[in-house]
């Protein structure tokens, strides 16, 4: 299928019921031609009963990102996982929540795992099955951060999915390299001089992936899943080596209310501080422009992980994080409306 | 057909006659020539439908035979020493996951202090991971054993690891029989893949497993390794057939009738002590030697027979382990628990020292003065110069404290 941006709101969006607006995420009320999950016949690559916490960025993220994959690929498809959250609410035995082949080994290797799959089914002439690997941002971004760079400078047909949630969930929120300053983990707590994660820490693994030379890359975040569809398409139409990082909230890690994933997943995008950009060849070829730009505070005040930037004194790594939201905005050009509704 | 080649070349040629689908490589000595010859054949399309793979670690090495063998393909990797280490992990996993990948060590010892030199460090720094593990003699037998291996690890569900004694062995150009292509095909079927990847049967592997399960999956890997015990010596007969040669099996007892004295050991310094053994059974000594060319599964029952009649067996352990001692002697004792054989150790050949007739000779010759483990080959005066070192500097730290 021919790869399109859905754009933001939906150009023709036909408001039929209170709850599909265009706020409205992957619900079966949507209009089909919006997102795959307003299909009846849709594959439930991760299907009902697993036990993710009510909330969860991450689930919601797989679960469309997969389904758009099977579907691109009519169900051509393997899965390789990494250790983590998505792995262990997904597979606890003797149950499974996947509906289509789908093998964990380690924390760090998933990209070498599924190198490993794609050259084998290239081998026995089975080209037209694809790979996705699929990992957190710590088995990404740094116990995996090694295979993954092997994966891609190979060149390998995978698509590696990273649902970035910002610090070590599974083991009990503990900072990773995604861990954005000033952030309380359990390994960066709220006391002392510099209170949280240290600023001027951190990598953009998307940036790394760009400079790989790659055929493709892409940010995503969960609170505009057409666009998550969008690019996982788009990146199944390719050959080679992609990435796609999808930001997804964690209830429990950031202390946000359950209801609110999707509310604070837009925030971040809103505020700046998620970009969504498309990349082929090292070139950033798309970015998802801001109508306007709310201030960072909107976006932290709602998640216990920062409640100490709003006590008195703490002003200052508000100021830095609005500093970083800033950065963005001028960086990939967020605001500006040249060429708003094309691409 | 013969040919004069290195260990790690006859090695690659022997792989290549498996017909493996998926080879991944990672430099490290002495393994290298291995998976150096087998990229120049799959380049050169001397193995069909292969993909060789250039990987970044050891670990993304073992990864991706992990990721290629659940797919339902015929893998293959080799490393050595640190790199051993750096896959350790997903060593575990492969076994874990009941993947028949078949990997070559090339022994070499642990650093710190580095040092690229044969011991057998790296394979017992992996004897609990689950693999099965063969150790060959000589250069014939690493060929003969790769075969054997592969078949053994798709009967058994098992990943196979082959030890060949770095240098001693990779590095040598020895006179070897390379099969034919039909010899092989007729010993070795296609692969068929217990379980895999498939689109068309979608499964769920490496799913995770509580205190509900966790206990029988692990019998159920011991209950393979049983019946590796089974099929290895029913394999290298079906070799021996084929093939003409004696390779593999569980146990190689090396003399005729009754020896006193047996000494106990793996790989190839057993080529240096069949020579001092001939030479000293010659003049009427009541000594002998045991091979274990199996020795994960450990093959209790085959080496209790292998040595019975035997008074006392001295374990050679080419590894050391601080603050015990020997490990292949800790099985060996283990397994003749009961049976009133005394069981001696004795180390050598760490890090490469050579283990000479003369090794061999004092290791006789110790048999009725040893006391706990007997360290052959020792430069007692360094060592006496270096603990009163040590002791001035740690004693006057004691003093302190």
């Amino acid at each position: 299928m021919q790869s399109q941006i859905f754009h933001y709101p939906a150009k023709d969006a036909v408001i039929k019921l209170h709850q599909t607006g265009d706020q409205t995420i992957s619900n079966r009320l949507v209009d089909e031609a919006d997102s795959l999950q307003g299909s009846r016949e849709r594959s439930n690559a991760l299907d009902s009963g697993h036990r993710a916490c009510q909330g969860c960025g991450e689930a919601l993220g797989a679960r469309h990102a997969i389904d758009t994959a099977l579907d691109a690929t009519d169900g051509e498809l393997v899965v390789v996982n990494a250790t983590g959250c998505l792995e262990v609410f997904s597979t606890p035995y003797p149950q499974s929540a996947w509906r289509l082949p789908w093998v964990h080994s380690l924390f760090g290797n998933a990209a070498a795992v599924a190198s490993g799959v794609a050259q084998a089914m290239k081998m026995q002439g089975k080209e037209n099955v694809r790979v996705i690997a699929q990992g957190g941002d710590g088995g990404t971004t740094d116990i995996g951060m090694g295979c993954l760079s092997g994966m891609f400078e190979r060149n390998e047909d995978v698509l590696y999915i990273c649902y970035n949630n910002e610090a070590y969930m599974n083991t009990g929120v503990q900072r990773s390299s995604q861990t954005p300053g000033g952030a309380r983990t359990a390994t960066t707590m709220p006391v002392g001089e510099h209170p949280g994660n240290n600023f001027g820490t951190g990598k953009s693994v998307p940036k790394i992936a760009m400079a790989h030379n790659i055929p493709y890359v892409a940010t995503a975040n969960i609170a505009n899943p057409r666009d998550l569809e969008a690019k996982v398409r788009k990146a199944m139409s390719i050959r080679g080596a992609r990435y796609i990082e999808v930001f997804v909230p964690c209830p429990l890690g950031w202390g946000t209310a359950s209801s609110d994933t999707i509310k604070v997943a837009r925030l971040a995008m809103n505020c700046g501080l998620t970009p969504l950009y498309e990349a082929e060849y090292g070139q950033i070829t798309q970015v998802t422009k801001l109508a306007n730009v709310q201030p960072v505070n909107d976006y932290l005040k709602i998640q216990r992980r920062f409640a100490h930037m709003f006590q008195p004194g703490n002003e200052h790594q508000l100021q830095s994080i609005q500093a970083i939201a800033d950065a963005n905005v001028r960086a990939f050009d967020l605001l500006s409306s040249s060429n708003e509704g094309e691409e | 057909m013969l040919k004069q080649i290195d260990g790690s070349y006859a090695v690659g040629e022997a792989v290549a006659l498996c017909r493996p689908q998926v080879i991944s490589c990672y430099p490290i000595t002495p393994q290298t020539h291995i998976v150096e010859s087998l990229g120049k054949l799959v380049k050169a399309r001397k193995i069909e439908n292969c993909s060789f793979m250039n990987m970044e670690s050891e670990f993304g090495a073992m990864s991706a035979c992990i990721g290629a063998s659940s797919a339902g393909s015929r893998t293959y990797t080799a490393t050595s020493s640190q790199g051993m280490l750096f896959m350790l992990e997903a060593v575990y996993n492969a076994s874990g996951m009941g993947l028949p990948i078949v990997m070559t060590v090339g022994n070499r010892a642990i650093g710190s202090p580095i040092n690229i030199w044969n011991d057998h460090s790296d394979a017992m720094s992996a004897r609990d991971t689950g693999w099965i593990q063969l150790f060959v003699e000589n250069n014939q037998q690493s060929i003969d054993v790769h075969i054997q291996a592969f078949k053994l690890a798709e009967a058994t569900g098992l990943p196979v690891m082959v030890n060949m004694d770095g240098f001693i062995l990779t590095h040598a150009y020895v006179r070897v029989d390379i099969p034919t292509q039909e010899q092989v095909d007729q010993f070795l079927p296609p692969f068929a893949p217990l379980q895999k990847l498939d689109p068309k049967a979608p499964i769920t592997m490496g799913a995770l497993v509580g205190p509900e399960a966790f206990t029988e999956v692990r019998m159920m890997a011991h209950s393979r390794m049983e019946r590796a015990l089974k099929l290895i010596p029913e394999q290298a007969e079906e070799f021996a057939n084929i093939f003409g040669r004696d390779a593999g099996g569980l146990v190689k007892k090396h003399y005729e009738g009754q020896a006193d004295t047996v000494l106990v050991t793996m790989g190839s310094v057993i080529g240096t002590a069949k020579e001092v053994i001939n030479a000293r059974r010659e003049i009427g000594e009541s000594i002998g030697a045991v091979t274990l060319r199996t020795y994960r599964p450990f093959p209790t029952a085959a080496f209790r027979e292998a040595v019975a009649g035997a008074k006392r067996v001295v374990v050679l352990d080419k590894s050391f382990v601080p603050g015990v001692g020997g490990t292949v002697y800790q099985d060996v004792f283990t397994a003749l628990n009961g049976t009133g054989i005394e069981v001696q150790s004795v180390i050598a050949g760490l890090g490469g020292r050579p283990i000479t007739r003369k090794s061999i000779q004092a290791l006789f010759d110790g048999c009725d003065s040893r006391k706990g483990f007997e360290v052959l080959d020792l430069n007692t005066d360094t060592m006496a110069r270096e603990l009163a070192r040590e002791d001035a500097v740690l004693g006057a730290r004691e003093e302190c404290l």
